[in-house]
C-alpha cells in the first residue's frame, strides 16, 4: 500500500462485507481468467519520497540548462523570466487541481481566468474572439488548418517556408487524414518569397500560412501576404510570436483571419518543449467553427455577473463526429501563466520588453556580425532572434562549434541545418531579456574562439589529407 | 415558454416539423414538442435562399445549450425567405414555434409531397 | 424557512463580492514589472524595424501593482473548488490525489529550465526519464513500442486512427470507415473525422458490452479499426474481448484502445494482451498528472510490432554501454532518431510535455509494480463500495444502476434493477462496477420531480463536486460516479449520506433541489444567455 491510498485491513473487511464478497479479486471476476495478468508488472520496487527525490534530481542533473549555461537557444521557445509569483500561484491548489469547469457555480475562477486570457490574446492579436487555449503552437496551427477546410471546403493549403518546422509538419501530418495538399513556397533573403506566393495561391487554395516572425527571425510583411490570399478567397493564418506583438503591427490589422501561436514565452517554463500552451483567435465569423473550450460571461439566478464555457454546440462531447475538433479540453493552468505574466507586463511594460529585445538583438547581430567566420543569412528586420551562418562546412562543423561553446559554459544557439538543410551551416541565436550586454559580448568572444578552432582544425585535417 | 399546442392548420412530419401551406409555398417550423425536447434554442444555422431542399432530409440545424439538432424538410422545394430575425432571438422558436418562430418559406416543387404528412390529430396521436 | 428564502435573505461574502476582471482594476501609470536596463547602445527603432510593421495601437493590457495582481487572481482562486479541498469523484476524468512531490521534482531547473532543442548529448537525464517512461508504459500496456509525443487523450486518439491510416496505406488498402460504439467518449468520433474517415456506430448489450451480433454485421473489409475502451465509459469490463478482437483482426482491421479508464485495470489485466493494437494513455488521469482547471495533459501511444514503423518522430533511442565505443563511461547513451521514413510525421512541436512526464514518472518510481496494482485494486473496491454504500442508503431506488448486477443486501429490502431480470439465488453478487459506474436518475425524475441537473447542483451545497452528469448519453439521465483509490471510505460514506439526504429533502420539497445551488460563489447560471448572446471578452 502506498501512502497515496488509505484501505487497513479493518477498512478492506468492512468494505467487502459492505458489497458482499470475500476478496477484491472477486471484484475482477468479470475479466476473464486468460486475461489477468496473473503476476506482477514487471517494474521496479516502489520507493520513498526521499529516494524517489534523489532519483529525479540525478537525472536532471544530467541534463544542462538554461540555469546552467549561458543560452541563446529559442527556435520556438524561449528562456525568458517566469515572475516568482506565477509559481505561486501556479502551486495554489484551487488553479492546479481542479478539471475543466463542468460546474461553474464552483469554477467561476477558472472561467473568469479563461475570459480575461480571451480577452489579453484579442487584445494582442488584434481580432475579434479567442478560444481558453489549446495543445500548443505547432498543432493550433494545424487546428486552424482544420478551420479552413471547414469553412470553404477547398483542397489545398499553401504555407510559407518561414513557418516553425514543426509546425509545418504537424500541418502536413494532421491534414493528411483528410486529404489535403500541402504546397510550400521558398524564402528569399529571409522572408517569403513574394513572387512565388503569388504564384502559388489560386482560388483552389484554402488557406494560407505565415509565421510573425518567421524561424529565421525575419518580420514578415504579412499585410502584403494576406492581401494576395484574400483576393482568392482563403483564409490568412498567421503563426504569431506573442511578445513580439508589443512592437510588431497586430495581425488583425493586417487581414489575417485567425492567429495561432505557441504560448510558452508568456510566463511558462521551457520544460524540455511542454507543456505550454497554443493561442487561437480569429475574426468573429469563424467562432462557431473555432476549436477548443471558449468562456462567455452571463448572469446567475439573483442576477450576479458569472461565466460559463459557452458554444458548447461545436464542441466533441455534443456535435461528435461533426465536431470542429476532437479536442477536449485547453491548456488552463499554462493559459493561467500565461494571462498573469501579461498582466505583470501591463500596457506600457510588454512594448518596453519588446524595445529591450529590439535593441539588445541589434547589438548581438552587429557584433556577431564582426567575428570572424560568422556572416549573416539575411539582412531583415528582426525582434528577438536572427540567424547566422558559421564558416565550418556544415551541421557537423556547428554541431562540433556547439560542443566547443558547450565547454566553456555557453550554447550559442539553434543549428539551422537540422532543419533547413540550405542553411547547413546556419544558426539561428535568441537574445531574451535574460541575456545581457556582458552575456552577449561573451558570447561573441566565445562563438569566435570556437568557430576559429573548428576552422583551423579542418585546415590542419585538409592539409593533413 | 409557450403551451402546448398544435394549430389544426398545419401539416405534421414524424421528425416534429411543421408545414402551412398556401398555394405553392410553404412555411416550416419545429413544432411545440421539438422545441420542448430541445430546451431553451440559443442558435439558428439561416440556410441560404435558393437551396433546394427535400423531403425527409435536413436543411439547417437549431441548437440549444447542449444540443444540436437537424431540422427535416416536410416538403421539397426552392427556399425562398428565411427567417433572419431568429438569428438574433432564437428565443422565438421557444416562445412563439408557429408564429413568430418560422423558419423558411418554400415554393414547393410537388404539391403530392403533402400525403406523406400527418394531420393535427395524427400527429398529437403519434405523439402519445 | 426553506433553504432557498433563508438564501434570499442572506448573501454570502463571496457572493456580495461581484466579479470584476483584471482589465476593471488598477490604475494608468501602475506597473508590476520593471524592465532591465537597456545596457546596450540604443538606436532609433525607426532605424532596425520600419514603422509600416510595428504596432500602432498599443494592446490595452491591465496597469496593476504586483499587490494587486496577486489579489486578484488569489481571490479568483477561492471562487474555483479543487482536488485537495475535497472530494471530486468525476467520472471518466479519474480525479485522484496529485502528489505535491511531482511538483517539486518537474520544477527542479535540471528539468524546467532544459530547452528543448538542447543538443541530446546534454539532455540524457531528460532522454532517460522518457526512455524508462516508454519502458513502464509498454509493461503496463503490454505492447511494445510507446510515444510519448502526443499532448493529451484526443491527440493519442488522433494519432492512433493516423498510425492506423499508415498501416492500410502501407499495405495498399483503401479502408473508410471506423467502428465506434454508441456509449463512446465524443472524441472517439470527432477523431475519427478529423483522420478522414467515416463513423459507423455499433450498438451495445444488455450487459453494457459491445453488442457482438452488431458487430460482426459491421465489420467487413472496409473497416479500418475499431475504438474501444475496456472497462467501458459504463464502467463494465467486456467479458468479450477476445471475441471482439478476433472479429476486428479477422476482418484486417486494428483495435484501439482507449485508455480513459486503464485506473480499473492497471497491473491487472493489459490491453496488449486483451488483443488491442494501439492504446492511449491519460497521464493526467491515470498517472495523476494534475488536471490544472482543464489542462495540460499528455497522451502517449503504445503500439504492436506492425504499428511501430509509423508512429510519430522522433523515437527516443538508447545505445547499451557495450555499443559506445571508446566512451568509456560504462552508461547507456540516449538520442532521438528523426530518421523514420515511414513515420506519419509529428503531430506538435519538440518532444511532448516533458513536464507531464517528470510527474508521471515520479508516480511510477514511488509506486512500483505492487504499488500500481494497488491502485487498480483500491480504485475497482472503493467504487463497488460505494455503489454498495449508495444501495445501503436506499438510494438505489431513485437511481438505478444503468447496467450491470445490483448490490444484494442482507435484509432483502433492495429491489434489483438489473436489465437481467432477477438475479439467480445466490444471494451474494458477484460485482456491481470496475472503477466507476453508472445511475440514471431517470425514477428521481419521475418521483421526486427533480432532474440529474437539479442533484448535482444541490450536491455543492453538500461541499462535494458532483460525479459526470448526462453522460454516458445512452442512460438517461446518467450520473458517472468514479470515487478513485485516493479516497478513504469516511468520504465516501459521507458522500453517500449527502445524496441520500439531497433525496430525502427533494421528496419532502423539490423546489429546494431546483433552486440549488445556494452557498457558491455564484447560483446557477444562464447558460442559455451566454450562448445567444456571447460576450466573450471583457469589452475595454
Amino acid at each position: 500500500m502506498s501512502g497515496y491510498t488509505a484501505v487497513t485491513e479493518a477498512d478492506l473487511d468492512a468494505m467487502l462485507a459492505t458489497i458482499g464478497v470475500d476478496s477484491i479479486d472477486e471484484l475482477f471476476s468479470s475479466i476473464p481468467a486468460g486475461l489477468r495478468l496473473g503476476r506482477e508488472l514487471d517494474l521496479p520496487d516502489g520507493l520513498s519520497e526521499s529516494e524517489v527525490y534523489a532519483h529525479l534530481r540525478d537525472l536532471a542533473g544530467k541534463n544542462v540548462s538554461a540555469e546552467d549555461e549561458v543560452c541563446f537557444l529559442g527556435a520556438g521557445m524561449y528562456d525568458h523570466y517566469v515572475p516568482a509569483m506565477i509559481d505561486m500561484l501556479l502551486g495554489r491548489s484551487e488553479f492546479l487541481t481542479p478539471y475543466t469547469p463542468y460546474q461553474p457555480e464552483v469554477s467561476q475562477g477558472g472561467l473568469q481566468v479563461m475570459f480575461e486570457f480571451q480577452t489579453a490574446i484579442c487584445e494582442l492579436t488584434g481580432l475579434d474572439v479567442s478560444n481558453a487555449s489549446v495543445y500548443e503552437g505547432p498543432s493550433a496551427l494545424a487546428a486552424a488548418g482544420y478551420l479552413a477546410k471547414l469553412t470553404n471546403k477547398r483542397g489545398r493549403f499553401v504555407i510559407s517556408h518561414g513557418v516553425h518546422p514543426h509546425a509545418r509538419e504537424a500541418l502536413r501530418t494532421l491534414s493528411a487524414g483528410y486529404g489535403m495538399a500541402v504546397d510550400e513556397v521558398p524564402l528569399l533573403d529571409g522572408v517569403t518569397d513574394a513572387d512565388a506566393w503569388a504564384a502559388a495561391i489560386d482560388d483552389t487554395v484554402s488557406a494560407v500560412f505565415v509565421g510573425q516572425p518567421n524561424f529565421l527571425g525575419a518580420i514578415e510583411d504579412v499585410a502584403a501576404l494576406s492581401a494576395v490570399a484574400r483576393d482568392h478567397g482563403a483564409l490568412v493564418v498567421c503563426s504569431a510570436d506573442p511578445l513580439s506583438l508589443g512592437i510588431l503591427e497586430a495581425p488583425g490589422e493586417q487581414g489575417v483571419d485567425v492567429c495561432v501561436g505557441e504560448g510558452q514565452s508568456l510566463g511558462n517554463r521551457l520544460d524540455f518543449g511542454g507543456p505550454s500552451f497554443g493561442f487561437f483567435a480569429a475574426r468573429s465569423e469563424h467562432v462557431r467553427r473555432m476549436p477548443g473550450r471558449i468562456a462567455g460571461e452571463t448572469v446567475d439566478a439573483d442576477g450576479r455577473r458569472g461565466f460559463v464555457l459557452t458554444l458548447q454546440t461545436r464542441e466533441q462531447h455534443i456535435r461528435r463526429e461533426k465536431a470542429t475538433s476532437n479536442i477536449c479540453t485547453a491548456q488552463a493552468l499554462n493559459a493561467l501563466a500565461g494571462v498573469v505574466y501579461l498582466c505583470w507586463l501591463g500596457r506600457r511594460g510588454l512594448v518596453e520588453l519588446g524595445e529591450l529585445m529590439v535593441q539588445r538583438t541589434a547589438y548581438a547581430r552587429d557584433l556577431l556580425g564582426d567575428v570572424d567566420g560568422v556572416e549573416p543569412i539575411h539582412s531583415q528586420p528582426v525582434v528577438r532572434e536572427f540567424a547566422v551562418s558559421l564558416d565550418v562546412g556544415g551541421l557537423d562543423g556547428v554541431l562540433r562549434v556547439l560542443d566547443r561553446c558547450a565547454a566553456e559554459g555557453l550554447n550559442p544557439g539553434y543549428p539551422l541545418g537540422r532543419t533547413y538543410p540550405e542553411y547547413g551551416s546556419g544558426l539561428l541565436v535568441a537574445i531574451t531579456e535574460q541575456r545581457s550586454r556582458a552575456d552577449i559580448d561573451r558570447l561573441a568572444v566565445v562563438l569566435g574562439r570556437a568557430v576559429a578552432a573548428e576552422r583551423s582544425e579542418r585546415a590542419a585535417v585538409g592539409a593533413s589529407a | 415558454m409557450a403551451q402546448e399546442t398544435y394549430p389544426a392548420d398545419l401539416l405534421y412530419h414524424a421528425e416534429h416539423d411543421w408545414a402551412r401551406l398556401e398555394g405553392d409555398v410553404a412555411t416550416l417550423g419545429i413544432t411545440w414538442h421539438a422545441q420542448d425536447a430541445l430546451g431553451e434554442i440559443v442558435f439558428f444555422e439561416p440556410p441560404t435562399p435558393g437551396t433546394q431542399i427535400t423531403q425527409d432530409e435536413p436543411y439547417t440545424e437549431v441548437e440549444s445549450v447542449k444540443a444540436v439538432s437537424d431540422v427535416i424538410a416536410p416538403m421539397s422545394g426552392e427556399i425562398i425567405e428565411v427567417n433572419g430575425d431568429l438569428v438574433d432571438s432564437p428565443d422565438a422558436l421557444n416562445e412563439d414555434p408557429y408564429g413568430a418562430g418560422w423558419l423558411v418559406k418554400v415554393r414547393i416543387s410537388d404539391p403530392s409531397e403533402q400525403d406523406a404528412l400527418m394531420d393535427q390529430a395524427a400527429y398529437v396521436a403519434s405523439l402519445a | 424557512m426553506s433553504v432557498q428564502s433563508a438564501a434570499g435573505a442572506y448573501e454570502t461574502a463571496m457572493q456580495r463580492d461581484r466579479a470584476e476582471t483584471i482589465f476593471m482594476k488598477g490604475a494608468p501609470g501602475r506597473r508590476a514589472f520593471v524592465a532591465p536596463a537597456i545596457d546596450v547602445p540604443v538606436r532609433p527603432l525607426d532605424d532596425l524595424i520600419p514603422a509600416r510593421l510595428r504596432r500602432g495601437r498599443e494592446p490595452r493590457l491591465p496597469e496593476v501593482s504586483e499587490p494587486e495582481l496577486v489579489r486578484h487572481y488569489v481571490n479568483l482562486s477561492r471562487r474555483n473548488f479543487d482536488l485537495d479541498s475535497g472530494f471530486y469523484p468525476l467520472g471518466s476524468c479519474t480525479m485522484k490525489h496529485n502528489p505535491r512531490l511531482h511538483e517539486r521534482v518537474a520544477g527542479l531547473p535540471g528539468h524546467a529550465r532544459l530547452h528543448p532543442f538542447q543538443e541530446p548529448a546534454r539532455a540524457q537525464g531528460a532522454l532517460e526519464l522518457m526512455w524508462n517512461l516508454e519502458r513502464a508504459l509498454s509493461e503496463i500496456a503490454g505492447l511494445p513500442h510507446v510515444s510519448l509525443q502526443p499532448s493529451a487523450g484526443s491527440h493519442g486518439e488522433l494519432a492512433g486512427v493516423l498510425l492506423t491510416r499508415a498501416y492500410h496505406d502501407a499495405r495498399g488498402e483503401q479502408r473508410t470507415k471506423v467502428l465506434t460504439p454508441d456509449t463512446a467518449h465524443g472524441t472517439n468520433p470527432a477523431t475519427v473525422t478529423m483522420a478522414g474517415y467515416e463513423v459507423v456506430k455499433v450498438g451495445t448489450n444488455a450487459d453494457g458490452g459491445v453488442d457482438i451480433d452488431d458487430l460482426r454485421a459491421k465489420a467487413d473489409t472496409d473497416v479500418a479499426c475499431l475504438m474501444l475502451t475496456n472497462p467501458s465509459t459504463l464502467g463494465l469490463f467486456d467479458e468479450n474481448i477476445a471475441e471482439i478482437a478476433k472479429i476486428v483482426h479477422d476482418v484486417g482491421a486494428t483495435l484501439y484502445y482507449d485508455g480513459a479508464n486503464l485506473n480499473a485495470v492497471m497491473g491487472k489485466s493489459r490491453p496488449g494482451d486483451m488483443g488491442f493494437d494501439i492504446v492511449h494513455f491519460n497521464l493526467h488521469k491515470t498517472f495523476t498528472q494534475p488536471h490544472g482547471g482543464g489542462g495540460p495533459g499528455s497522451g502517449p501511444i503504445a503500439v504492436s510490432d506492425r504499428v511501430e514503423p509509423f508512429l510519430p518522430h522522433p523515437v527516443i533511442v538508447r545505445t547499451e554501454p557495450a555499443e559506445t565505443n571508446g566512451a568509456g563511461s560504462g552508461q547507456a547513451v540516449f538520442d532521438l532518431d528523426h530518421d523514420r521514413p515511414q513515420s506519419i510525421g509529428r503531430l506538435r512541436g519538440f518532444q511532448g510535455n516533458y513536464g507531464c512526464f517528470v510527474r508521471s514518472y515520479a508516480y511510477i518510481c514511488s509506486l512500483g509494480a505492487a504499488g500500481l496494482r494497488d491502485v487498480s485494486e483500491v480504485a475497482v473496491l472503493n467504487a463497488n463500495y460505494l455503489l454498495a454504500k449508495l444501495g445501503k442508503l436506499g438510494v438505489l431506488d431513485l437511481l438505478t444502476p444503468a447496467y450491470g448486477r445490483v448490490p444484494q443486501v442482507g435484509d432483502g429490502e433492495q429491489q434489483n434493477h438489473s436489465h437481467h431480470g432477477a438475479d439467480d439465488a445466490d444471494a451474494r453478487r458477484q460485482w456491481g462496477c470496475m472503477h466507476e459506474f453508472v445511475l440514471s436518475g431517470a425514477p428521481m425524475k419521475r418521483e421526486l420531480k427533480i432532474r440529474t441537473l437539479d442533484l448535482a447542483k444541490r450536491l455543492l451545497d453538500h461541499g462535494v463536486h458532483p460525479p459526470t452528469v448526462y453522460f454516458p448519453l445512452v442512460v438517461e439521465e446518467a450520473l458517472l460516479i468514479e470515487p478513485t483509490e485516493t479516497e478513504t471510505r469516511e468520504t465516501l460514506d459521507r458522500f453517500a449520506e449527502s445524496i441520500a439526504e439531497i433525496l430525502r429533502e427533494a421528496r419532502e420539497d423539490p423546489e429546494i433541489a431546483r433552486g440549488a445551488p445556494y452557498t457558491t460563489p455564484v447560483r446557477r447560471l444562464d447558460e442559455a444567455a451566454a450562448a445567444r448572446r456571447p460576450v466573450l471578452r471583457e469589452s475595454l
